[in-house]
């Protein structure tokens, strides 16, 4: 969904660009929060590794593809603000390196592709923990579920900066349901690329996934509770 | 089923330490952007599917870097388009992720700080 310059006028493109700005001030602060000793070498693997998927286009339908943006899957390894910066330094290597996503229109790639999807990614991701039962398995499906949310709303928002400085005049309900259309498509490949890469994390180190510690938290309490009374029997069978 | 996984990521033989997972997570990264982006689809991507159906794909002007030496993905100079784009990929990876290391190590919190919160 990388927008090129002339889509959108000068106005609105200096309008996103102050909103973006404003958005990865307010990252850098919360990135304060989530990144430590062990989370900060992640954090750099973690953009390095959403650049490398967002070259993997996949075809949706007849003539069209699309790839990942990488927000939800980022915001999950490494916390929300932090997912942010980090795609964020994905757009901006791929505008000033290999011209992709214009100039003019960074600010608008780094609110679709950045902000939308890492906040919309990691809210949703937050709200189906809270259903979903209280498992580890339960992550990778629950950040799965951030990702595929993440990609139609940030098509919505595209259709919402059209229709305040599109340069072309639109039927907005036209492309609204277009939009929406094929990013409901790159959704449900946003969302399994999210799965299995979370799952893959959380099933060897789900300590290193942020999104998981506080189901971490809660299973290593059950588990000391539960051991004082398990500590006698020495035979190495132990039922669940 | 979620026992079977828990009991092999607390497995204290079979964990793999930080390094290990770091390195398997890099190497992954730059096959992707190396190997497998040569086979990515080459069709329009949604975004410019839908502004060619609606009429307004035309709006599109130049970018300004449209010139450099890796610009669309493809190494100038490098004939082999498998080595083209694959040289591109790596170099991108690389360069993110020392731009995204550097600054998360510069915004992260020093282990003596953690006190404090």
């Amino acid at each position: 969904m990388h927008v090129p310059n002339g889509f959108l006028d000068a106005p609105t493109s200096v309008a996103t660009g102050v909103v973006a700005a404003v958005a990865v001030g307010v990252a850098l602060r919360g990135a304060r929060r989530e990144l430590d000793d062990r989370t900060a070498p992640m954090a750099g693997l973690v953009a390095a590794f959403v650049f490398a998927v967002q070259m993997l286009n996949f075809p949706v339908g007849a003539g069209t593809s699309g790839h990942l943006m990488g927000g939800a899957v980022a915001a999950v390894l490494v916390g929300p603000w932090t997912g942010l910066l980090c795609v964020s330094v994905v757009i901006a290597v791929q505008a000033l390196l290999f011209a992709d996503g214009g100039i003019t229109a960074l600010g608008t790639n780094v609110v679709l592709m950045a902000v939308v999807t890492a906040l919309v990614g990691w809210a949703v991701f937050r709200l189906a923990q809270a259903v979903l039962p209280k498992r580890i398995g339960s992550v990778p499906i629950a950040a799965g579920l951030g990702a595929f949310v993440s990609v139609p709303v940030g098509a919505l928002v595209f259709v919402g900066l059209y229709a305040v400085g599109g340069t072309a005049d639109l039927d907005l309900a036209t492309l609204t349901t277009a939009m929406l259309g094929v990013h409901v498509l790159i959704g449900i490949g946003e969302g399994v690329i999210t799965f299995l890469a979370v799952g893959s994390i959380v099933a060897v180190r789900p300590d290193l996934v942020l999104g998981a510690r506080r189901v971490l938290d809660e299973r290593e309490l059950e588990i000391r509770t539960g051991s004082s009374t398990g500590s006698s029997t020495d035979s190495s069978e132990v039922t669940a | 089923m979620s026992t079977s996984t828990q009991d092999r990521a607390e497995g204290r033989t079979g964990r793999p330490d930080n390094r290990a997972v770091w390195g398997a997570a890099l190497l992954v990264s730059l096959l992707l952007a190396g190997i497998v982006s040569f086979y990515a689809a080459g069709t329009p991507d949604g975004l410019t599917k839908v502004s060619e159906d609606q009429g307004f794909a035309q709006t599109e002007t130049d970018h300004e870097l449209g010139d450099s030496p890796l610009a669309d993905y493809s190494a100038r100079g490098v004939d082999d388009d498998r080595l083209s784009v694959g040289v591109a990929g790596v170099v991108g990876t690389l360069v993110v992720l020392v731009a995204g290391t550097g600054l998360a190590l510069a915004l992260r919190r020093r282990s003596p700080a953690d006190q404090s919160d």
